[in-house]
């Protein structure tokens, strides 16, 4: 049987499922900017600090 | 942890400095995933330190050249829901740490859309949040995610797929609404961003 939607509903469907789909990508653009946002930060020193006190203490008991 | 010193003891000093520039070079993604679950960024430090000693403590257990973003995760999620069943402070609902948490921003300037998409996210069931953030945000399969969070795969795929599903009509349909400004004006911003960053990238 031949396709019984009009021409203009089935671009609208189409149009709004582009939308949805580019809405979804929006959403997970922003998502991993804000997580590298954190991950672009410098490291403050006091991790370095705190893993070579670490290490140490390891060294001395190993 | 006497039990892990006395592990770690006699390893060869070539092992402890691969798994410690390994370690070193996770510590921005330890911080990034420990700021989406404490309270604040001063907090989420401290769970990051402990994380990051504890999988020093435990580096006899780690297999190198497995996932050790995974294993590093794993532990500092661990570590977080540990501490939070421990302190009373921090019994009161999850929905108000989640809030408290993904509100807090040190840059003042930042986008309002992407305070918004904080805000929507504070909204979400933890377990949602946290499938949605590992896959989404931190970039893990979805096995990954199922170990990271000690639950099955098929689990993994439906939080991320109500959290992303919830998320959408969190942020267009209005049921979220900050000084007047109707959610979809959220998301005509966050879409506005998004395409402004994928033309600069």
């Amino acid at each position: 049987m031949i396709e019984q939607q009009p021409n203009s509903d089935r671009r609208r469907n189409s149009a709004a499922l582009d939308e949805a789909r580019l809405r979804q990508q929006a959403i997970g653009v922003r998502l991993r900017q804000m997580f590298d946002d954190v991950v672009n930060e410098p490291v403050p020193d006091a991790f370095l600090d705190i893993l070579r006190k670490a290490d140490q203490r390891s060294s001395e008991n190993g | 942890m006497a039990d892990n010193i006395d592990r770690n003891a006699g390893r060869d000093p070539a092992d402890d400095k691969a798994f410690k520039t390994e370690l070193v070079a996770l510590i921005p993604h330890l911080r990034a995933f420990a700021r989406t679950l404490a309270g604040d960024p001063a907090s989420a430090d401290d769970l990051a330190q402990d994380a990051m000693v504890k999988a020093w403590d435990a580096r006899a257990s780690f297999q190198m050249g497995t996932n050790m973003k995974a294993w590093t995760f794993m532990i500092l999620r661990n570590q977080f829901y540990s501490e939070k069943r421990r302190s009373w402070r921090q019994s009161q609902l999850d929905q108000e740490a989640a809030e408290r948490t993904l509100v807090a921003v040190d840059d003042p300037e930042a986008p309002v859309a992407l305070d918004e998409l904080r805000q929507g996210l504070a909204m979400l069931p933890a377990e949602q949040r946290e499938a949605l953030i590992l896959v989404g945000a931190g970039g893990f399969a979805y096995e990954e995610a199922a170990d990271i969070c000690g639950c099955a795969v098929g689990t993994v795929k439906s939080r991320v797929s109500r959290a992303r599903r919830a998320l959408h009509a969190i942020l267009d349909d209005g049921a979220y609404e900050r000084d007047g400004a109707a959610a979809g004006d959220a998301m005509r911003a966050i879409l506005a961003d998004a395409e402004r960053l994928s033309t600069v990238r």
